[in-house]
């Protein structure tokens, strides 16, 4: 879920109580429908203590990535279903479908926005 | 409209001094600081009296965390015979002793003291490397943490929306850390101060004395293409786009322009400067610019009444290898999607039109997170006053600029020195 500025329009994924752009609190939910395309990724060979723990790594790298959404609002998510050892094979601009994700977080387990490649056709 | 800001009283830089840096198992941050304000204290031309030190503006990042001790500008304050002058502490991640300096011009162009003691310090190198990253990591932006995002993952996506751009690949890259190798193997001061071919040769050796097989790379290129020398950390960023991990310290000593007279005959002058805060990569509408970069060096610009074509040269900062070449785009050096190319051309090399970190940069002097906006502007002193040694700017510049940049793009500040 997103919000959507009513004075302005913009719509903003996380939700935001206050529009940075027009300074208005009137906010109406706005659902989401879960596709986009790739603006930009990487893949993390040295990854942060979470993800180390579940066994990412040197010879197992995760990407993560900005995607854009068809809604015209950007967000940070992990990119599943991609080949992460052979980085070259991910192209910018490439259709992706929103899959979420159920990790352990220490104290029970918590959902991360993920990504994967829209199938072709 | 954003208004033209000036100063109402000038401000001079009439000191200088840093510490080595480098990581040290036997010194901490106190030590540092002392060797950096004893540095500082032998630079004033004329001599210095720490007595006639008003106040004392710190930049820290985080001795909270990397050694577990707060409100460490009062208790340095006690250690250099300060006390009962005022320290105030300024933190802004990476920025954090560039926020110091602003706030000793202010306090001097605001009439209120004469002679400012600004410092940047970091002691961060002793606790394991995952610590270091947990440390820096407080400073990244929850929500990008969130989903594993590291900061070497940040300037990583930054990397490939401006190759997707503008056409650049990894080879533009290493074509920036050949040039900060080269300019720190000219510094005593840096950490890694070696040219690539300095850091091939010991590895050979190395890999003799061990009966191991000794590579064989024919050039710098071959050797950080060598994914086993230069492995990848967050794709395109390799070791080698990595500043490293870092101890040091910097002080500088601000006064009223009418009194610069009384320390030096060649004192530098506070022309422009300029800050500004900017968004993370999921608000940012092109992951190819730090806006907080662009607005920080009009402001500093318009103050000092002069184009950035004017420059002569800079210190950016370049904690990843991208970030410099976007910097140098941001500030206004080379158009958009032009930095790579003009890295290439050799047009920031020493001998180049405008040398970018010639102090060997972030990458290979170092970044004690605290230290470096400080440390940054005592290379634009080090070279304005032609005291640069082997690494100096040729043709006596007049106006260097420094551009520090806290976290990944949260807070960037850009401050020019002119000689007059
Ligand atoms: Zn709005």
């Amino acid at each position: 879920m997103g919000s959507r500025c009513l004075p302005c329009q913009a719509v903003f994924v996380p939700p935001r109580a206050l529009c940075p752009r027009c300074d208005s609190s009137a906010m109406e939910w706005q659902r989401m429908d879960g596709r986009g395309k790739l603006v930009a990724f990487t893949c993390i060979a040295i990854g942060t203590p979470a993800m180390l723990k579940q066994g990412y790594g040197r010879e197992n790298p995760y990407c993560t990535g900005v995607v854009e959404l068809e809604e015209n609002a950007r967000v940070v998510a992990r990119i599943q279903g991609v080949d992460t050892r052979n980085p070259a094979t991910i192209s910018v601009g490439m259709p992706l479908q929103v899959d979420f994700l159920r990790e352990d977080s220490g104290s029970g387990s918590r959902t991360v926005l993920a990504f994967k490649p829209l199938p072709a056709g | 409209m954003r208004k033209k800001r000036n100063l109402s009283r000038g401000v001079a830089l009439v000191g200088a001094g840093m510490s080595q840096f480098g990581m040290f198992r036997d010194r901490d941050s106190k030590d540092l600081f002392l060797e950096a304000f004893r540095a500082m204290i032998a630079s004033v031309d004329k001599g210095l009296d720490p007595a006639d030190i008003d106040a004392f503006y710190l930049g820290n990042y985080s001795n909270d965390f990397f050694v577990r001790q707060s409100h460490w500008g009062a208790i340095l304050s006690d250690a250099l015979g300060l006390v009962p002058r005022p320290a105030t502490r300024t933190e802004g991640a990476c920025a954090s002793s560039a926020l110091a300096f602003r706030e000793g011009v202010f306090a001097i162009a605001s009439g209120f003291y004469d002679a400012v003691l600004v410092g940047g310090v970091e002691d961060m190198s002793k606790g394991a490397t995952e610590v270091v990253a947990e440390g820096l990591g407080m400073a990244a932006i929850p929500y990008e943490r969130d989903v594993g995002f590291t900061f070497p993952g940040v300037f990583g996506t930054i990397a490939t929306a401006y190759f997707d751009k503008f056409g650049a690949s990894r080879e533009h890259l290493m074509n920036v850390t050949i040039k900060s190798h080269d300019n720190a193997a000219r510094n005593p001061k840096a950490q890694l101060s070696a040219t690539l071919e300095d850091v091939m040769a010991a590895k050979k050796k190395r890999a003799e004395s061990k009966g191991r097989t000794v590579p064989n790379w024919p050039d710098p290129k071959a050797f950080l293409r060598d994914p086993r020398a230069n492995p990848v950390v967050a794709w395109p960023i390799h070791l080698f786009d990595c500043c490293p991990i870092s101890d040091g310290a910097c002080c500088l000593l601000l006064v009223g322009e009418e009194l610069a007279r009384n320390f030096t005959d060649d004192p530098l002058y506070v022309a422009g400067i300029g800050q500004a805060s900017g968004r993370g990569l999921h608000a940012s509408e092109d992951l190819t610019t730090f806006e907080a970069t662009r607005y920080a060096a009009r402001e500093a610009f318009d103050m000092a009444g002069i184009a950035a074509d004017e420059v002569q040269f800079a210190e950016v900062h370049d904690c990843f290898s991208i970030a410099e070449l976007l910097h140098i785009e941001d500030l206004g050096f080379f158009p958009a999607g032009h930095g790579y190319k003009a890295v290439e051309e050799g047009q920031t090399r020493l001998d180049g039109s405008k040398p970018i970190n010639t102090s060997g940069g972030l990458k290979c002097k170092g970044h004690p997170v605290g230290a470096t906006g400080a440390a940054q502007i005592f290379e634009v002193w080090t070279q304005l006053r032609g005291q640069a040694g082997e690494r100096q700017v040729p043709g006596h510049p007049r106006l260097g600029a420094a551009q520090n940049l806290g976290g990944t793009g949260g807070t960037s500040t850009v401050t020019v020195l002119e000689r007059r």
